[in-house]
């Protein structure tokens, strides 16, 4: 049967989770798009769920290759959206990770990184031309509409920072530290 | 960069990737093979096995089979090149196992 469930995350290691816990309930994820989940009944545990960005378009032809070649080892593409693809592989196949050292793990990591600090600025950027433009409507006694504009963007752009950006590098930094020492 | 980083220590990713491929195998394949060499202590995940081949081939130290009839799936084989990395990666590995068991005892 089809459960559809509309939900959003703001961060993709709890999306993650969520979907891996779903399918321990014996619901497994089948396709998504913009917040729109749609799971199948499936045994209970059946598939391993793992989320990645991807460095080009879904459709660019070294993303299917790479496709390609992960089907070639068992794993199923689920559904993708924007960059982000979403993976599963049998759980009867044992552990399923998309990246198993160290090296892999921090560009990964990187990759996303870069993709939510370009929110962020861009957030930002936005949030401080309202809060100009803002400010000059205050000055001539019109509603400043764009200081409510600001103050959203500002928020969103600061909560980025904090909840993604922030965590990412600090685990970067301590995946590079371990890295001096060990592969 | 990259001359500096000849003589450095290969990943035991890319050291059990270009053993597996004395023979000519694909991705899957060695995947498996890594598994079953190491006792199951080394799994690839794909995307880092992905990532390795490309950047294997760039270095020449593998190459493509050329494509049987009807075989989805691309081979891959070591070359001269890549055989020499890791018979210079033995030795050192040798060196590194001569020095830790003359240290410790062999304990």
């Amino acid at each position: 049967m089809k459960h559809i469930v509309r939900k959003a995350f703001f961060d993709y290691q709890k999306e993650e989770k969520y979907l891996n816990e779903m399918s321990t309930k014996g619901l497994a994820l089948t396709d998504y798009t913009w917040c729109r989940y749609v799971f199948q009944d499936a045994p209970k545990g059946e598939y391993i769920y793992r989320i990645e960005l991807f460095q080009n378009p879904v459709n660019h032809p070294e993303s299917q290759n790479y496709i390609k070649f992960m089907e070639e080892t068992g794993v199923e593409f689920v559904a993708s959206y924007y960059r982000w693809v979403y993976f599963r592989r049998k759980a009867t196949e044992g552990e399923f990770d998309i990246y198993s050292d160290i090296d892999s793990r921090i560009k990964h990591y990187k990759r996303i990184r870069a993709l939510f600090l370009f929110l962020t600025v861009l957030n930002l950027a936005i949030g401080l031309l309202n809060f100009f433009y803002g400010h000059m409507q205050t000055s001539m006694d019109i509603r400043p509409i764009n200081s409510y504009i600001a103050i959203l963007s500002l928020s969103v752009g600061t909560l980025l920072l904090i909840f993604l950006v922030l965590p990412l590098s600090k685990k970067v930094s301590s995946l590079e530290k371990e890295k001096s020492i060990r592969e | 960069m990259a001359e500096m980083t000849e003589r450095a220590a290969l990943t035991e990713a890319v050291y059990y990737i270009l053993l597996s491929l004395y023979k000519p195998m694909h991705g899957y394949g060695i995947m498996q093979n890594v598994k079953e060499i190491s006792n199951c202590r080394v799994s690839l995940g794909a995307g880092t096995l992905y990532g390795a081949i490309n950047t294997l081939l760039e270095k020449g130290w593998i190459k493509p089979m050329p494509n049987e009839e009807d075989s989805r799936k691309k081979d891959y084989q070591i070359t001269e090149l890549g055989k020499e990395t890791v018979n210079a990666e033995i030795l050192r590995l040798e060196e590194l196992i001569r020095n830790g068991k003359k240290i410790t005892g062999g304990e």
